[in-house]
Formats: C-alpha cells, sequence, structure tokens
C-alpha cells in the first residue's frame, strides 16, 4: 500500500516538474524588445491559428508583453482552419494561418470587425521548406523538381536512380531503396511543397496541391518534429521539412533555373518580396500569389508564407489599437530576427515589411 | 443466506439515508445525462457529412461510409492485433503474480503494473516513435525476407519500423495494466479448496492451474480482454504518433501503408480542417462510439454467458 502510494506521489511530482519545465520554455524567449516609449496599453489578445507559427508566436508575444506590460497575449495553435473559422466567429481577436483568407471566407461576416468592414491578410512569418535527408556518407546532394516529384511520387525507388545520379556527378549513392517520410496530418507545409511541385513539375506530380499528402508513398508521421524524429531514426530516407525542423539532417540543394541553390532564409524572403499580392483584393489585404518558378539568384521558392489575419476596422476601438500595436511590433526589424533566432523562420525582407508596416497602419 | 432478516418492517428513513440515496442517483444519472449529451452533439454535428454531395468529403470520398470504412476497418485491426498480443501476455503475469512469484516479488511486480497504467499515452507514443520502432525495424526487413510469403508479412518494408504492428505492440503495452490487474484479481479469489482438491487428486501445479484456476476465471479472462479492447480502439494519442498512415484496407503488418484508425485520425486532421471535414471527422467519432459501444454489449453478453458454465457457482 504504502509503496503505492509513493508510486503515486512519484508520478504527480514527476508531472508537475515537467508541466512546469514546459511552461519555462515557453517563456524563456529573449526580451530583446526595445521599449521606446513607455506603453499605457493595457487589455487581452487572443489569437488563435496555425502551429507552424506558434514558435514565432511564442517569441513575439514574450517580447511585445516586455515593452506593454499590461497587455496579455494568448496564442493558442490549433491549426489555421480552426483559427481562420474562430477569427470569422469573432472568438478570436486575431487568426494566424498558412493560408490567405479564402474570397468565400472574405463574403462572410466577421463577428468582431466593424459593420462593412472586412478582414485583412498579413504575411509575417516565412518559413523555408528544406528537402531533408539521411543517406549514411551523402552530405551534398543536388536535386531538380522533376527529381523530387519522381521521388515524393513513389517513380524513383533507389537512391542510384538515374535520375538521381545524374544530377550528382561523383557522389556515391547506395543502391538502397528510398525511404519517403510525409506528413500524416493536414498542413500548410504539405500544401506550400505540393504546390511548389505542381508548378515546377507538373508533367510528373499530376495531383493538385492539397494540405493532404496525394499519393499513397513512404511513411506518413505527425508534425515537424514527427517528420524529423522518422527521417532521423530510418537510414535511407528523404523528406520534405520546415527548415526550422531539419536540424541534424542534410538539406538537398534545389535547381533553380540552371544553377543549385543552397537553402538560405534570405532567398527564401527574396521569393516572397518579389512575388505579386494577389489581385482582386482589398487595398491592405496582403495576400501573397508566391510566384513559385522564381529563378532570380539564390531564390529558394520552396517556401511557405503564413498570415497575420486581422480585422481592417475592430467594432471595439481599444481592441484595433491593440491588435495594431501588436502587429506593428510583430512585423519590426526585432521581432522578425527573434523569431528567426527561436523559430527558424526568414525576417521578412525590408521592402515587404514597409509594405506590411502600412496595412498596419490602417488597421482600426 | 439471509434468512434472519426476513419478513422485516419497513425501515424508518434518516436524513441521511436520504440525502446518501439521493446522491447516488444524482450520480447515476449525470452519468447518463452525459452520454446522452455527447451522442446527441455527435449526431446533431454528424448530419452534414452524412448528407454530404460527393466532391465535399475528405480524401475525394464518394460519401461518408466510403471515407469511413478504411478507418473503421484499422479501428479494429490495430485493437484485434493488440488484443492477440496482450491476451497470453497478462494472463501470463497474472498468473504469475497470483501463482508463481514469491509474495515479496508479486507484491513489487503489481505495483509496476500499476504504475504502467499511470504513464500517459503521448510518452508510449513517443517511446513508440524513437525506441520501438527503430529497434524493431531490422526484424521487419528480415520477416519481409525471409517470411515474405506468409501473406501477413509481404513487403515492401517499412524504412522506419512505424507500421501497424510496431502501433499495435505500444497499444498492447497500454492494455497490459487494467487486463493483468483483473485477471490477477480473479485468479486470486479461485476458491482454495478446489486449488487443494486438485493439488490432493495428484495434479502438477500448471494442471491445478488448467483444471481449477483458468476454467473458474474464464469470464473474467473475457471481460478483462474486453476492457482491453476498449482501451485500445479509443486510444488516440500512441497511435497518431507512431502510426504512419494511409488510406487503405490491408492486413500487411510491416508496410509503410497502413489504415489508420478513427481516434488517430481525427487527432491528426482536426487542426486544420475546415467544413465539411470537421463533420465527417465527428461523424467518424459517431462511428467508434457506436463500434465501443457494440463491442462492449457483446463483452457483456459473452461474459453473462459463459459465468453459468465457469464452475464458479
Amino acid at each position: 500500500m504504502n509503496l503505492k502510494r509513493y508510486g503515486v506521489a512519484v508520478a504527480i511530482l514527476a508531472t508537475a516538474a515537467i508541466s512546469l519545465t514546459a511552461c519555462a520554455s515557453n517563456e524563456a524567449a529573449p526580451a530583446a524588445t526595445a521599449t521606446k516609449t513607455a506603453s499605457n496599453l493595457t487589455g487581452t489578445l487572443n489569437g488563435i491559428g496555425s502551429s507552424a507559427q506558434g514558435a514565432a508566436e511564442t517569441t513575439w508575444i514574450a517580447g511585445f508583453q516586455t515593452g506593454n506590460p499590461n497587455v496579455t497575449v494568448n496564442y493558442d495553435p490549433q491549426g489555421s482552419g480552426a483559427g481562420r473559422t474562430s477569427f470569422i466567429a469573432g472568438s478570436a481577436d486575431f487568426a494566424g494561418s498558412d493560408a490567405a483568407l479564402k474570397t468565400t471566407e472574405l463574403a462572410s461576416t466577421f463577428v468582431a470587425c466593424a459593420a462593412g468592414s472586412s478582414a485583412i491578410d498579413l504575411p509575417v512569418y516565412i518559413s523555408p521548406i528544406a528537402i531533408a535527408y539521411n543517406v549514411a556518407g551523402v552530405t551534398n546532394l543536388k536535386l531538380d523538381a522533376p527529381t523530387i516529384a519522381g521521388i515524393f511520387k513513389g517513380t524513383i525507388k533507389t537512391w542510384n536512380d538515374p535520375a538521381i545520379a545524374g544530377q550528382n556527378a561523383g557522389v556515391t549513392l547506395p543502391s538502397a531503396p528510398i525511404t519517403v517520410v510525409h506528413r500524416s496530418d493536414d498542413s500548410g507545409t504539405t500544401q506550400n511543397f505540393t504546390e511548389y511541385l505542381s508548378a515546377n513539375a507538373k508533367s510528373v506530380w499530376d495531383a493538385p496541391a492539397s494540405q493532404t499528402y496525394p499519393y499513397p508513398v513512404g511513411d506518413a508521421a505527425k508534425g515537424t518534429s514527427g517528420v524529423a524524429a522518422a527521417t532521423k531514426a530510418a537510414a535511407n530516407s528523404i523528406a520534405y521539412i520546415d527548415e526550422s525542423g531539419a536540424a541534424g539532417l542534410s538539406i538537398a540543394q534545389l535547381k533553380v533555373g540552371s544553377s543549385y541553390v543552397k537553402i538560405s532564409a534570405a532567398g527564401a524572403a527574396a521569393v516572397v518580396a518579389a512575388s505579386p499580392i494577389t489581385t482582386g483584393r482589398a487595398a491592405n489585404d496582403l495576400a501573397i500569389a508566391l510566384n513559385r518558378m522564381d529563378t532570380s539568384k539564390n531564390a529558394w521558392p520552396l517556401v511557405l508564407v503564413s498570415y497575420l489575419i486581422t480585422c481592417q476596422t475592430y467594432k471595439d476601438a481599444a481592441k484595433g489599437a491593440l491588435v495594431k500595436a501588436y502587429a506593428d511590433y510583430v512585423v519590426s526589424p526585432e521581432a522578425q530576427k527573434a523569431a528567426a533566432s527561436q523559430a527558424g523562420s526568414a525576417p521578412l525582407s525590408t521592402a515587404l515589411a514597409s509594405k506590411v508596416s502600412a496595412a498596419i497602419a490602417t488597421i482600426k | 443466506m439471509t434468512a434472519g432478516t426476513t419478513g422485516a418492517t419497513k425501515a424508518k428513513l434518516r436524513l441521511g439515508d436520504r440525502i446518501f440515496s439521493s446522491s447516488t442517483i444524482l450520480a447515476g444519472s449525470i452519468i447518463l445525462i452525459l452520454l446522452a449529451a455527447v451522442a446527441a452533439f455527435l449526431v446533431v454535428q454528424s448530419i452534414p457529412a452524412l448528407v454530404a454531395k460527393p466532391g465535399t468529403l475528405p480524401n475525394n470520398a464518394s460519401n461518408f461510409w466510403v471515407y469511413v470504412w478504411p478507418l473503421v476497418f484499422g479501428t479494429i485491426w490495430a485493437a484485434l492485433i493488440a488484443l492477440v498480443i496482450a491476451t497470453p501476455l497478462s494472463i501470463g503475469i497474472a498468473l504469475f503474480i497470483s501463482h508463481y512469484a514469491p509474495r515479496r516479488l508479486a507484491q513489487t511486480l503489481g505495483y509496476i503494473i500499476d504504475l504502467l497504467a499511470a504513464v500517459p499515452s503521448v510518452v508510449f507514443g513517443l517511446w513508440g516513435i524513437v525506441v520501438l520502432a527503430p529497434f524493431l525495424q531490422p526484424f521487419y526487413t528480415w520477416l519481409v525476407t525471409n517470411m515474405g510469403w506468409f501473406p501477413l508479412f509481404s513487403g515492401p518494408v517499412s524504412g522506419t519500423g512505424r507500421t501497424i504492428l510496431t502501433a499495435a505492440i505500444v497499444l498492447a503495452v497500454m492494455c497490459l495494466p487494467i487486463m493483468t490487474a483483473i485477471c490477477r484479481e480473479v485468479f486470486l479469489q479461485t476458491p482454495r479448496l478446489h486449488e487443494e482438491a486438485a493439488l490432493a487428486l495428484g495434479a502438477t501445479r500448471w494442471e491445478m492451474i488448467k483444471t481449477a484456476v483458468l476454467p473458474f476465471a474464464r469470464a473474467g479472462i473475457i471481460s478483462a480482454a474486453m476492457l482491453g479492447l476498449g482501451r485500445a480502439l479509443g486510444e488516440t494519442m500512441a497511435i497518431a504518433l507512431v502510426l504512419s498512415p494511409a488510406l487503405v484496407v490491408n492486413f500487411f503488418l510491416l508496410t509503410s501503408q497502413n489504415p489508420n484508425t478513427i481516434a488517430a485520425n481525427i487527432a491528426l486532421q482536426f487542426p486544420e480542417a475546415t467544413g465539411v471535414t470537421v463533420n465527417a471527422l465527428l461523424a467518424s467519432g459517431l462511428v467508434l462510439f457506436v463500434v465501443t459501444l457494440a463491442v462492449n454489449s457483446v463483452a457483456r453478453y459473452v461474459v453473462n454467458r459463459r459465468k453459468a458454465f465457469s464452475g464458479a457457482n
């Protein structure tokens, strides 16, 4: 009996220790905010949305709350779809989403926004997607889009396939079968990866872009961390993954135009900045039509853009001021830099950041 | 048995009795209300998915039943494999604790098994990904190369080891505590006289267990298995983490393309779901509800039917 009682106590202590550590690691983000003016903002903001943005939001919230001690910002990374739905229904003050609002969603009534006012998409989070692999002895793999499409569709089955070997002269590739690892949950990463392939390798990748992985090929794993764990554990495996999760794996160079490019935050940000804004939307709605075929130097078109979705005009002016201040902080260079170091994102380029700032200035 | 109390006049009801009986009635009805509320919620939310037009459902399913069938199959298949692994194991552990182990060891072992029940399923899931799957992968490769002719083991082998067999092993570990605890209790309740009679007739310990303990415990073993099955059917997080799911219906144990379970599918797809997809996921939850109910009813039926022949009375 006693032993059982102790066992329970130990279990409770262990659980408490684990959960407390978890809290602590959330709040350990650096407080690098330059408090320019003493803030007189007060209130609470609730955001729901993209889990890809989760780590960055945590960093931003920590920074923002340091500068504005009377403001509480909560972000619940339930997922992009959940975020958009909650925002439309008015249960979230802002949403984080890996996709801009759809036109059908824009037509709905936004409960938190003033009558006649709609919502706007603000690109705030850019993440390059890596083609990460785990092949013993191979560290500088080069791949073009049709080859990647072939591998992930299952038509290229072994590492020494001529399609791969042809691009990697001098590299000793094993004859082992390729283990493809992809996401088992619907995700913005899959959406962007499939968008890239259907734009650049249409003849091979004949499935439309989707959040769900379209082909019955390879192993599926949950979330970025699940994919990373599976890829690390399995020899001769390859996966697409947010660059932040690719630590410990080799990252393939991507053929862009006629040369092979190494993954870089700057290259990803440049592609986003050079891409046009989707036409036919409100003036401050900065939904980006990513140019997946960008072939400029060092461009990395395999990129995910995540949006902060807010009202153009809030019903509650105080809420509007809070959201405006928060969004302003999020696109500031120091917040973008903090997210880059904490969440592995690519900071917005200056050109795009000023465009987003101009849109934020109109939030009421 | 209760000859002394027959014909008693109606006892005076004290205040304490009233309070106690009404609070138990309240507790009893709350569980019914909760269950009814959950069922009503699921039914209401399911309707849009059940009447959805082709093309609006996830996975391009032509109707809801096409969508949910692979999930139902996966749920039952994974739970069955888990049960096949866990039942003999838990009977063995329980017999060891109740009839073989020295008392001190038996007690310690009992506590450890109980502790296993306190481990959260997400931890089992992580253990499955990080330790178990990579550990088993070479065995799977061997099985596929050498035993591939056996339909269950046909390839191609999974490169990561995250197959339905791995998931079922994790499930089996998770079912063990409850199954072992029940089996142990039932084995310990075998009438001492039956056991001693068997031994007196010259039975060895194994023969005694075979002739006295196991027949007595049969109903208990079945209910233990059914409780384990219930746990396995509803398990979410461990499966979502460990299994490499695909949209298939097959019996292969060692490939990357495994049927997913209902609960894991909901956990995986709900965060990014919108529109009818949400309804489809909730409707699949309703199906799981019905399946679990059916399993439990069958278990009750079997247990009740077997009780008469178990020799226990």
